[in-house]
């Protein structure tokens, strides 16, 4: 660290990242300088910057990890299929969200160079090594969303929703730097692997790394969205334009996941004794506001939103067991959780139209009648996300379940079990409201083929991984480092 | 030739590749697709007919067994394997289905190829419930079964389906989830999710009662007992004929399956330290239950608390067992009463089908299940008179009928370890006679009550077949049980010597 001569580090390991900023920039550029207003090619060229970062960090995968840039960065299988996902989850969402920002004048360079940079700054936060690196990804992650909730500028909600998300979001922010600064204090590095060493050196009763640890997990709760720090969501996912609720709801998450495996799983493992207890509280309570305060709501928006929280909750539950199973499993759950949120809010987008909102539950009635294929991919969904198998949901909930079992903490399996039988009731309703209901209102699903083919094969994803979810599951166990 | 094939594996898929396929069809080529949904039905059947023909009796063994690496990062295997238990409630779940999807030839017009798709699927999944020795697989298949049930209830059921589709799913949803924790937890103590590696493990006591109220929330809830039975009622009046026929016939079943597979042998402490507690929850059952089936005025809800009366007979035939060990030391006479209970269990799934079946006959043709509607039914109906007062009487346990074989073999165990028990369950003779031949003097015998009546019509070809199969069946269990018995022998003294072997 203290070295005199400077050695150029292996840029290698980071090209993804590269590529992303770079092609971001391209189209900003060409945005701005275009004279043509059909923005159908910045659509495009977001999608193959997309498309092209998947190649590359295909191609870049290797069995080892990549350390690079004095150990702040790192490459490894976790960062790799995460980031995979996160193209992937993205994708769809530029797929899904197309009509609906036409629809709406939103349409703009700025959605897509914004949903880029946040792209950027997920991948950021999944390959960071440092506390510095993550802090780093996280706000670059946190700046773009606000600015695209806010994006719909003569929209009360929305401006509302963005004050709200920001406010709120530099509160956390500065609860995880306070965390951090404590760390580094107390260990003097904010490298990932050194503070891992320091930690186990000190024992489990350092005052000052137990003062840290409370800060940073309340930033991660904040960031995630557990009981009690959780009040943003709900607000900010139903002022959102659907579009941008979409994007926000889903690989943010899998950001999200990693900056909380990085910094309590690899820098804290030490201290696992303490944070643990802290998680039991976060995901229990979590999961049982979430799954109850869910059932009262009418707007779907507003219900996904609740439960998020309590998806939150479960995915804590795989963490605070604190084995390498648990970790996967909630790798895993994350990743599914992703997905499954993609085609629930890619639903409403499918059938709101112009001038017209499908966020009220109410929309769904009949849905059957109308549109009866769509009708069983939300099915499919729904009970996927209420952990019904032989939907994919319920492995991501078996997994988390078993790793909590096998660490001698059952009751948590037991409360997490009750809540998702809460839980199921409305997710039920959704099914209810498609298939026993005649149809209220004339309400059409999008007949665009791109979004019905995207739809389809994302509800086709569910079921399928779900009677076959071995080589997903194989999968986040051979990522997690061991 | 025959032997080679992986039957089990066919009996679960072909119905559920068949449910799908009659849903293509139905909306590529809108033609009549009964006959593929009736073709698939019966050539499952008649692919389950080789595990009767090919079972070996001699042996507690699992036979036709498959396996299949699944899920290697939990070591879940794809799993199949009969033995003398299971193998009945295939052949009973294949024959049914056939019944179900006759049944509904001309009564289900709306939506009729997602009607024969649930049930298609459904029986898929239910085989696969009674065929797989993995843990795992048989919660996946357990949990999946509801979503067809709850469709069928909610698509097809009268005018609070909504409310009972609901309330049936949450029910059970609630009652198995606990199981999976315990699978989990039985899991985490032997590494393993082979159900019969779970027979060999030791646990103490404390986790052994907490497992076995776990499983009990699950099977109870499903069989149903007393007081968790709350949701069949509505359940059953609120859904189509077939998906009665189905709940009662075979998903009520599964729970008693799961008592014989789950906590029978895996916590046999704590299944012996409170067997007076479900013992004396089945006699409420058996006694209250069929009190109040006696009060009813709707045909369905009458034959629905039939039901959990006596599928109380089927639990206080398993418990029973305890005492009668105690008493005389030996497993002969509780071998008595656990073959008792599965007699009672076949025999209960003919005869609660074939009245609900009988239910639905009228329904179709006066759209009411009102007890107070009918009345002199046997003056139009004169051949469905005959069949529904020996259905009638085969439920009140009228020996020379399935329904007394099962009974009268649970009543002489129940003797043995304890005269009261015996006595109580008694009562179900003068009890179950009273509900079930009121109901019949009220709707078939006695004046003709109104025009609609005398206009009704006798049973077509179709309904004669489904009804006349049943009725056979019901008369040829009652004089010579014995194919029946025979085959579960080797199990049931196999699972008694789990039973009594302490797990300590």
């Amino acid at each position: 660290m203290a070295g005199a001569s400077f050695e150029i580090p292996s840029f290698m390991p980071a090209l993804p990242e590269i590529f992303v900023l770079t092609m971001a920039c391209v189209i900003l550029l060409y945005d701005v300088l275009s004279s043509n207003k059909n923005r159908m090619t910045v659509y495009l060229m977001a999608q193959a910057t997309l498309f092209g970062a998947a190649i590359l960090t295909f191609a870049l995968h290797s069995h080892i990890p990549q350390i690079t840039f004095s150990g702040s960065f790192i490459s490894d299988g976790m960062s790799d299929v995460l980031k995979m996902v996160i193209y992937l989850v993205t994708a769809g969402v530029f797929v899904f969200s197309k009509q609906y920002l036409i629809d709406r004048n939103l349409f703009t360079g700025e959605y897509f160079v914004l949903a880029l940079f946040a792209v950027l700054g997920m991948m950021v936060m999944v390959s960071a090594y440092s506390m510095l690196m993550l802090y780093l990804g996280l706000e670059l992650l946190a700046l773009c969303l606000y600015a695209m909730v806010a994006l719909k500028r003569d929209c009360k909600e929305a401006t509302e929703a963005a004050m709200k998300y920001f406010i709120l979001g530099a509160l956390a922010s500065g609860m995880l730097l306070y965390g951090m600064s404590m760390i580094y204090g107390a260990t003097g590095s904010l490298d990932i692997r050194e503070i891992s060493d320091r930690v186990i050196a000190a024992g489990t009763e350092d005052k000052v790394l137990l003062f840290g640890i409370v800060f940073l997990i309340v930033g991660l709760a904040f960031k995630l969205g557990a009981v009690p720090f959780h009040m943003w969501i709900p607000d900010v996912y139903s002022g959102a334009p659907t579009a941008i609720t979409l994007f926000i709801g889903t690989a943010p998450k899998l950001a999200a996941f990693a900056l909380v495996f990085r910094i309590l799983a690899e820098g804290m493992g030490g201290m696992q004794v303490q944070w643990q207890e802290m998680l039991i509280m976060l995901a229990v309570i979590s999961m049982i506001v979430g799954n109850l305060v869910a059932i009262a709501q009418t707007n779907i928006k507003r219900m996904l939103a609740y439960s998020t929280i309590a998806h939150m909750g479960f995915l804590l539950v795989g963490i605070l067991s604190g084995t390498k199973e648990g970790y996967a499993a909630a790798m895993f759950y994350t990743i599914v959780y992703a997905v499954m949120s993609l085609g629930a809010f890619g639903m409403i987008l499918m059938m709101s139209r112009a001038g017209f909102e499908a966020d009220n539950i109410s929309h769904f009635k009949g849905l059957f009648e109308r549109s009866p294929w769509f009708a069983l991919i939300t099915m499919v969904i729904m009970l996927s996300m209420a952990g019904v198998p032989p939907f994919l949901g319920f492995w991501a909930k078996f997994a988390v379940l078993q790793a909590v079992v096998a660490v001698d903490l059952a009751w948590v399996a037991i409360v997490a079990v009750i809540t998702s039988v809460i839980g199921a009731y409305y997710y039920l309703r959704i099914v209810v409201y498609m298939f026993f209901n005649k149809p209220e209102e004339d309400i059409q699903v999008s007949t665009a083929k791109d979004v019905q083919i995207v739809m389809s094969v994302n509800g086709i994803a569910v079921l399928a991984f779900g009677i076959f979810p071995g080589a997903l599951l194989a999968l986040c166990t051979a990522a997690m480092p061991s | 030739m025959l032997a080679d094939l992986p039957i089990l594996s066919l009996v679960i898929w072909l119905p559920i590749i068949g449910g799908v396929a009659v849903l293509i069809m139905a909306k590529k080529f809108s033609g009549d697709v009964r006959p593929v949904a009736l073709g698939t039905a019966v050539l499952t059947f008649i692919f389950s007919i080789p595990l009767y023909t090919g079972f070996d009796t001699s042996t507690h063994a699992m036979q036709f067994v498959e396996k299949a690496q699944w899920i290697p990062t939990f070591d879940i295997y794809y799993h199949l394997g009969i033995d003398g238990i299971s193998m009945p409630l295939i052949l009973l779940t294949s024959f049914t289905t056939v019944l179900v999807v006759v049944a509904a030839w001309e009564s289900v017009k709306h939506k009729a190829a997602e009607y024969y798709a649930c049930f298609l699927i459904m029986e898929g999944l239910m085989i696969g419930v009674f065929a797989t020795m993995d843990a795992a697989l048989f919660y996946f298949f357990w949990e999946a079964m509801l979503i067809p049930m709850f469709i069928v209830i909610g698509i097809w059921g009268g005018s609070r389906r909504i409310y009972s589709a609901v309330k049936f799913f949450l029910y059970t949803f609630l009652g198995s989830v606990f199981m999976l924790v315990g699978i989990l937890y039985l899991y985490y103590q032997s590494g393993s999710f082979l159900i019969q590696d779970y027979h060999n493990l030791k646990i103490d006591m404390f986790p052994q009662i907490l497992l076995f109220l776990g499983f009990l929330l699950a099977f109870a809830v499903k069989v149903p007992m007393w007081p968790v039975h709350t949701w069949l009622p509505d359940a059953h009046v609120e859904a189509p004929t077939g998906g009665s026929v189905i709940l009662a016939a075979i998903m009520l079943k599964l729970g008693a399956y799961g008592f014989l597979r789950f906590m029978l042998p895996i916590t046999p402490d704590a299944s012996q330290e409170l067997d007076v507690f479900v013992i004396v929850l089945s006699l409420i059952a058996v006694v209250y239950i069929a009190m109040v089936a006696l009060a009813q005025t709707d045909m369905k809800k009458l034959v629905a608390y039939s039901s959990i009366s006596h599928m109380g007979f089927v639990t206080l035939g398993f418990f029973v067992v305890f005492g009668i060990y105690e008493n005389s030391g030996s497993t002969q006479g509780a071998a008595l009463g656990i073959e008792g209970a599965m007699v009672q269990m076949i025999s209960h799934g003919l005869i609660s089908g074939a009245l609900f079946f009988c239910v639905g006959v009228l329904y179709d043709r006066m759209k009411s299940r009102n007890i107070g509607d009918y009345g002199g039914v046997v003056n139009s109906m004169p051949v469905f008179g005959a069949l529904l007062v020996l259905f009638a009487m085969a439920n009140a346990g009228l020996p020379g009928t399935s329904g007394f074989v099962g009974e009268f073999m649970v009543i002489l165990s129940a003797f043995q370890a304890n005269f009261w028990y015996a006595l109580l369950a008694a009562t179900t003779l003068i009890l179950g006679a009273a509900y079930t031949l009121w109901m019949v003097k009220r709707v078939v015998f006695g004046e003709v009550v109104s025009d609609k009546v005398a206009a009704m019509q006798d049973l077509n070809r179709r309904e004669v077949f489904v009804l006349g199969t049943l009725a056979a069946l019901v008369l040829l269990l009652g004089v010579w049980p014995a194919p029946l018995v025979d085959v579960m022998h080797a199990s049931v003294n196999h699972l008694l010597d789990q039973v009594v072997t302490s797990k300590l």
